[in-house]
């Protein structure tokens, strides 16, 4: 297998932002619109689920050869069920703000496509160490994408942002609507268009890019030939 | 009775699982835009929803109670499981039409979050028997009016001018957020 190797740097990259699970691949879309009130509570989320995905994809690049292929997936609901338990036992004693604050968001983690998606896509098939860091990575970009969503949302949903502790106006002249339902879908729309937008504006700029260098190099051919047929002109 | 009445309205349209509790958000993207298959998505959910409500609430109060909840996650999510299996064997074998319909459907039913959701929701809110059966089947009629509804938004947004960053799930979002605002005008009604 002529495979370039990837790197964990490449990994984590990837998961960061070329395969940004919230804004580009539009994976787990329940906790994203559901706990993005604040910052904090999706810097939470976005933790817990980097948490989960990092054991549950170093468990099942571990048990990857053992399990028979007809009942893997059934195999990694129940390890990720298993781990999600254990986040739950420890919010619980350690932070129970949190805890509570999640909610029922954070069982659900359980039915998170990213974290079946990564199982099934990457550590089924990758050593523990390349899962591990493809697990960082992803949950990296998670934890990114929800606490940029939840620190729009909540700076201008209510004028502040507590967990950083600044105000930028007043809460009474805030778009209080940002913090309810609609506002989370309207942010996450807003956010992925503009990415996209930007991309398209890119991808174009390229493709400009490489005309003029086609018209440039057919250009030179053109007068490269003007020449020679000068040339074949004057040797007659 | 009227109890159960303002339940089932509150479930179908107040607390819309969709553009209210956030469950069940990937298949709402995923399918909803081609009408038969947001009408074949909706059905499936409707009956997990239902029945794997009743059995995750008997097994919950009768089995798992009060020394076993804390297996409630675990439980759940194989409960869910069996039932989208045992489902799509019965239909495969009852109504071969139907399967054709939902079959395909059925499987992608297992990881989506407003199944779970609802039979956590159940436990949480304390239900009683009939309660979690009007609040199951309410809320996942509110999943299918909904994704339904959006689906005959979605088909006409194909033929409008939208700038190319925005086509499909950005725009779909935004539509999403206006109907939520819509929706929060059922909240006065209770």
């Amino acid at each position: 297998m002529a495979k370039k190797r990837i790197t964990p740097k490449d990994n984590i990259i990837k998961g960061l932002i070329k395969e940004n699970p919230t804004f580009v691949l539009i994976l787990g879309m329940c906790p994203t619109l559901g706990v993005t009130t604040s910052l904090e509570n999706g810097l939470g989320m976005g933790l817990s689920v980097l948490f989960v995905l990092i054991l549950t994809n170093a468990l099942i690049a571990l048990i990857r050869n053992i399990v028979p292929s007809d009942i893997r997936i059934p195999v990694y609901i129940v390890v990720i069920a298993l781990v999600v338990t254990l986040l739950e036992w420890l919010l619980q004693a350690f932070i129970p703000d949190l805890y509570s604050a999640l909610g029922i968001f954070l069982p659900l983690i359980v039915v998170n496509c990213i974290i079946l998606g990564r199982a099934e896509a990457y550590a089924s098939e990758n050593t523990i160490f390349d899962s591990v860091f493809d697990a960082i990575g992803m949950g990296l970009g998670f934890t990114l994408g929800l606490s940029t969503l939840s620190f729009v949302r909540e700076l201008l949903g209510t004028g502040s942002v507590n967990l950083l502790g600044f105000t930028l106006f007043d809460a009474s002249v805030a778009a209080t609507f940002l913090v309810q339902p609609p506002g989370a879908f309207l942010t996450l729309g807003l956010i992925v268009g503009i990415i996209n937008t930007v991309k398209i504006g890119k991808q174009k700029k390229k493709k400009a890019e490489l005309a003029i260098k086609i018209a440039a190099a057919k250009a030179k051919k053109a007068a490269k030939e003007v020449i020679l047929s000068k040339e074949v002109l004057v040797n007659d | 009775m009227t109890d159960l009445l303002t339940l089932a309205f509150s479930a179908f349209l107040v607390q819309n699982i969709i553009l209210n509790q956030f469950l069940g958000i990937c298949s709402f993207l995923g399918v909803s835009n081609k009408r038969d298959k947001a009408l074949g998505m909706g059905l499936a959910v409707f009956f997990v929803i239902t029945l794997s409500g009743m059995v995750t609430w008997t097994i919950y109060w009768k089995l798992l109670y009060p020394d076993l909840i804390f297996m409630r996650t675990i439980v759940f999510i194989l409960v869910v499981a069996a039932m989208v299996q045992i489902l799509e064997m019965a239909i495969k074998k009852f109504s071969p039409a139907l399967y054709k319909s939902l079959g395909v459907y059925l499987p992608l039913i297992t990881t989506n979050c407003a199944v779970l959701g609802v039979a956590l929701l159940n436990i949480q809110n304390g239900f009683t028997f009939s309660e979690m059966v009007v609040f199951s089947a309410f809320t996942s009629l509110g999943y299918t009016a909904i994704i339904i509804v959006f689906s005959y938004i979605r088909e006409q947004m194909l033929k409008a001018p939208i700038p190319a960053g925005f086509k499909g799930i950005p725009s779909g979002l935004i539509a999403a957020s206006i109907m939520a605002l819509l929706f929060k005008g059922f909240v006065g009604l209770i």
